[in-house]
């Protein structure tokens, strides 16, 4: 369509509406999900409500609480997905057939990888970091509240990107980290590579100004008297995480901009002619993949460094060596990254070392196995549902660790590079180390931000489930590979006997399934039955500062700030009973709230849109836009608004009588 | 109490836009290690010794250098509060750079007329991008200047934009410094025997 | 915060481009010499222009951008030589050349000292 001797719709048109029955049923399921969202909205009359308390809010609380919600809405995408996956190898497996053809089995994997670490994982974690840090180390917000916001509607430009494809266009087939050639322009033509790249890109970029902003946050906002040995071990976590989103996460947007630009405007950087070398890609990709795994996981020790202490009633051992570990795996997570492709062809010597310093790299992270388990001996262990989670976390994390040093021997590499033995060691870790610490994080941390506790019993089973679940799904999907299966495909050769193994990991995800649907019934039953289930601030009888603020936490976090004496400071103050403040009530700055992250998130997502569709004037208006959005959300005067010490002192009170 | 205040707020903000910048050195980083990388990658074309037109670098590189030393020039007048001043010495940089962006410009439009451009071969490719990315950085810096100072004349000198400022010129020192590597990599190295 | 600061930084760094220029224009040495020397110069430069411009050793306890410097050019080294190394053995071993092209290559990684 051309007006003025400009295109105006680029490469869009109505081709791009999906054509398959699974994919319109998606799309259907979808939408009809958000037109009940936006009727509700409408019915209650809630949408001044939403952007006043919600959408334009500068709070961490509330930029946490949203960033959870939409993890977990992708959380379910990317587990249908996944029931996909599996439904198709165990159903149809053993021939061609089945309602998902082969092109789009290869646009559901690429898409569920994508979104289960770009979009859940990425997600909970900033969620849990904004819920927390500023709590834990006793400081009122992050370091820069409108980055925040900014950061969160970037994520969500992203994810509405990843979530379009479904309906206009198509996704990506060349999996979650799409090398080229195949995803290059010559042999991925469409726009589904495109979408893959600003969806990550943009979001890469809200991860990119969080890691800024908590690392600030956590080296100049700590409480007086919180040195850097005092801080939580969660906190810490954190800041390893931090430090690697920073350094790796650049290396992912430079190298994804490369990739656009083949795709745009015809540079050679990974073409298999004229000079281009694709092979550079896979190395640069993964010089920041690994680093990206392990900003996964190290938050996720860093909660079970706050559950086993609470649950064992010790203090957890060897706090130096703990910091020591996470040190060493940030800087060591910079130096393996070549596991990821040995059979590329480096060489013996190349092998080797990086051999060695992946085999290097097990070795804190088993100090710090052993330090949990060390803090439990002699405590008084009380076995909760996050206890579960974290038993669960134990034997399948060191069970999936073992499998990695395996994998860290070139020459074992080789025989199960890109198998389904690969496929099970890392959902292994991720799912036994990253998702299994988020769950019970999120069990641990509820009752602070809601008031009331979860369900605990239907949380134990949820977490069985799951655990079960993944022996059941897994197991099977390592002795595969072992047999030689590939991975990838969408179906094998019948002859090979390997369909009843496919049927017991289908089988495993049905129950994982089950364990979803448990704890999607046990989050409606406790808002259901929240009274019953109420929780004091101190819900379990907490060693850090987040257990000392009101519940639910007031805007401001703390009224007063005192000076912090000692490691885990909240269960010293009630050793000591240190409760009578000494320092004087202060106003207090908050920041106002502003549509500025809102906006400029999603100019950058339209962007995005323009330039996947080659819709050429959208995107200069929009970059002109976003420029101009940014100038604007930094000109602003009255950035903030104070409270008085008459408000603070009236909300303390209430808040006391109440009994929080 | 504001005055401390003011102080925390500043170092917070200093703190976070090095950071940044540390992480702009990693993308950079990337960059030149494909550039290097691709060095070979000239599909029969122009190598660096075939296309760069060193006493334009030089020429482009001195006035780069003197934007950095009038942006600090700049600051120790706001540092006395001395707002005339400094906007002559910002009003400097910007045409410094204005000029530096040119001859740039110039340096791009004259290989792209000749065929050489970045759809030509690998090692074009990464050139442009490479050369390319840091314009575009300057580009930036040089609408950021505008804004400031049009900020400078409107809203006098407030905490706010002595902060403002100051992270500009730690940006625009920052771009300097990422230009000598620039300098001696791709063009001296690229010439070199 | 001083002039001479500023000028002291911004002399030592026109010295400091100009010798390496003419090392190079003037073919004064060549070679792994030339390139060990001009690389030397710039980072040389570097250090001037941190001190005398960005005032990175000014900065008060505790030295957070001194740390997140250091880390970044820790990073940074075991990135791009990491990469470096990796990449020229993934070419030798796996780009097509012919017996004569490897020929070539072989005696030009020669001539380099590998």
């Amino acid at each position: 369509m051309k007006g003025w001797g400009i295109d105006m719709w680029g490469r869009l048109s109505l081709e791009a509406l999906p054509h398959d029955i699974v994919t319109i049923g998606g799309v259907v399921g979808g939408g009809l999900a958000v037109l009940a969202g936006v009727a509700a909205l409408t019915y209650f009359k809630k949408w001044g409500w939403l952007w006043r308390e919600w959408i334009t809010s500068l709070d961490h609380k509330k930029i946490g609480i949203m960033y959870m919600i939409v993890a977990v809405v992708m959380l379910l995408r990317g587990f249908a997905d996944t029931l996909m996956l599996r439904a198709q190898q165990a159903v149809f497996g053993a021939g061609d057939g089945g309602p998902i053809s082969a092109d789009l089995f290869q646009q559901v994997f690429s898409a569920h990888g994508t979104i289960m670490i770009f979009f859940v994982a990425m997600g909970i974690l900033f969620g849990a970091l904004n819920l927390i840090v500023p709590l834990q180390i006793g400081a009122r917000d992050v370091a820069f509240p409108l980055l925040n916001s900014i950061s969160f509607w970037l994520f969500v430009a992203g994810m509405m990107l990843m979530n379009l494809s479904l309906a206009i266009g198509e996704f990506s087939t060349a999996g979650w980290l799409a090398y080229p050639p195949l995803s290059g322009l010559e042999y991925s033509p469409g726009t589904g590579v495109d979408y893959w790249l600003w969806s990550i890109q943009i979001a890469g970029i809200g991860s990119l100004l969080s890691g800024i902003n908590f690392l600030v946050t956590i080296f100049t906002m700590r409480r007086k008297g919180m040195t850097l040995m005092k801080m939580p071990i969660f906190t810490w976590s954190v800041v390893g995480s931090m430090a690697l989103v920073l350094w790796a996460f650049p290396i992912l947007t430079a190298t994804l901009a490369m990739l656009t630009l083949d795709r745009t405007i015809g540079t050679n950087f990974f073409t298999s002619d004229l000079g281009g070398n694709p092979m550079m890609y896979v190395n640069l990709i993964w010089a920041w993949g690994h680093p990206e795994v392990y900003i996964l996981v190290l938050p996720a020790f860093g909660v079970f460094s706050e559950i086993v202490p609470v649950f064992s009633r010790k203090k957890l051992f060897g706090y130096k060596s703990m910091v020591m570990a996470l040190m060493a795996i940030t800087v060591l997570s910079f130096t393996v990254w070549l596991h990821h492709f040995f059979t590329m062809g480096a060489g013996a010597n190349v092998n080797a070392f990086f051999g060695i310093m992946t085999m290097i790299i097990g070795i804190p992270t088993g100090v710090k196995v052993f330090n949990w388990i060390f803090t439990m001996y002699k405590g008084k262990v009380s076995f909760t549902s996050p206890m579960i989670w974290f038993m669960g976390f134990v034997v399948t994390f060191t069970l999936g660790g073992l499998t990695g040093v395996l994998l860290s021997v070139p020459g074992i590499d080789f025989q199960m590079h890109n198998s389904l033995f690969l496929v099970a060691h890392f959902h292994n870790m991720i799912i036994g180390g990253v998702v299994f610490g988020l769950f019970a994080g999120i069990t641990y941390w509820w009752p602070k931000f809601t008031g009331f506790y979860l369900h605990e019993k239907l949380g134990k089973i949820a977490a069985l489930c799951w655990i079960v679940g993944f022996l059941v799904a897994f197991v099977p999907i390592y002795i595969l590979g072992l047999m030689g299966a590939a991975r990838r495909l969408d179906s094998y050769d019948p002859s090979l006997g390997w369909q009843g193994l496919f049927v017991v990991a289908a089988v495993g995800v049905l129950i994982i399934g089950l364990g979803v649907v448990v704890q999607v019934a046990q989050v409606a039953y406790s808002i259901w039955k929240r009274k019953e289930l109420r929780a004091p601030h101190d819900a379990w009888g907490g060693r850090t500062l987040e257990w000392y603020a009101h519940t639910p936490v007031p805007e401001y976090n703390f009224a007063v700030l005192d000076t912090v004496k000692s490691r885990d400071e909240f269960w010293q103050m009630k050793q000591e009973n240190r409760f009578r403040s000494k320092s004087t009530l202060l106003p207090i700055e908050l920041p106002k709230n502003t549509s500025a992250g809102f906006l400029i998130g999603m100019t950058a997502g339209l962007i995005g849109f323009a330039v996947i569709w080659h819709i050429w004037w959208l995107v200069v208006i929009g970059v002109i836009a976003v420029v101009g959005l940014v100038i604007w959300a930094n000109l602003r005067e009255e950035t903030e608004f104070e409270l008085s010490v008459g408000e603070i002192l009236r909300h303390e009170k209430s808040m006391k009588r109440a009994g929080l | 109490m504001k005055q401390a205040a003011v102080k925390f707020t500043n170092y917070k903000s200093s703190l976070g836009f090095w950071i940044y910048l540390m992480t702009d050195c990693l993308i950079f980083a990337s960059l030149f290690a494909t550039y290097i990388v691709l060095l070979p990658g000239t599909a029969g074309g122009p190598g660096p010794k075939d296309i760069f037109q060193m006493p334009l670098v030089l020429t482009e590189t001195l006035i780069l250098l003197t934007s950095s030393f009038t942006v600090g020039l700049a600051m120790i007048a706001l540092s006395k509060k001395n707002i005339k001043q400094a906007i002559w010495w910002l009003a400097a940089t910007y045409i410094l750079g204005v000029a530096f962006l040119t001859i740039e410009l110039f340096e791009f439009g004259v290989l792209v007329s000749e065929g050489h451009s970045w759809q030509a071969s690998a090692f074009l490719s990464a050139f442009f991008v490479l050369v390319g990315t840091h314009g575009l950085h300057i580009l930036i810096g040089l609408i950021w200047l505008l804004v400031m100072v049009i900020v400078l004349l409107r809203r006098g000198l407030n905490s706010k934009s002595s902060r403002q400022l100051g992270l500009f010129a730690m940006y625009w020192h920052f771009l300097d410094l990422v230009w000598i590597f620039i300098f001696t990599i791709v063009y001296l190295m690229g010439v070199a025997s | 915060m001083s002039l001479k600061k500023y000028i002291i930084g911004f002399l030592a760094s026109i010295a400091l481009t100009l010798l390496a220029y003419n090392l190079v224009a003037g073919e004064i040495a060549n070679g792994l010499t030339l390139l060990l020397l001009i690389g030397g110069l710039a980072l040389a430069q570097m250090v001037i222009q941190l001190v005398y411009f960005l005032h990175l050793p000014d900065e008060m306890k505790p030295r957070y951008k001194l740390l997140s410097f250091g880390f970044m050019v820790v990073i940074l080294l075991i990135v791009v030589v990491g990469t470096l190394w990796i990449m020229h053995h993934l070419n030798y071993n796996m780009m097509e050349m012919s017996p004569s092209e490897k020929d070539h290559y072989m005696s030009s990684q020669k001539d380099k000292g590998f």
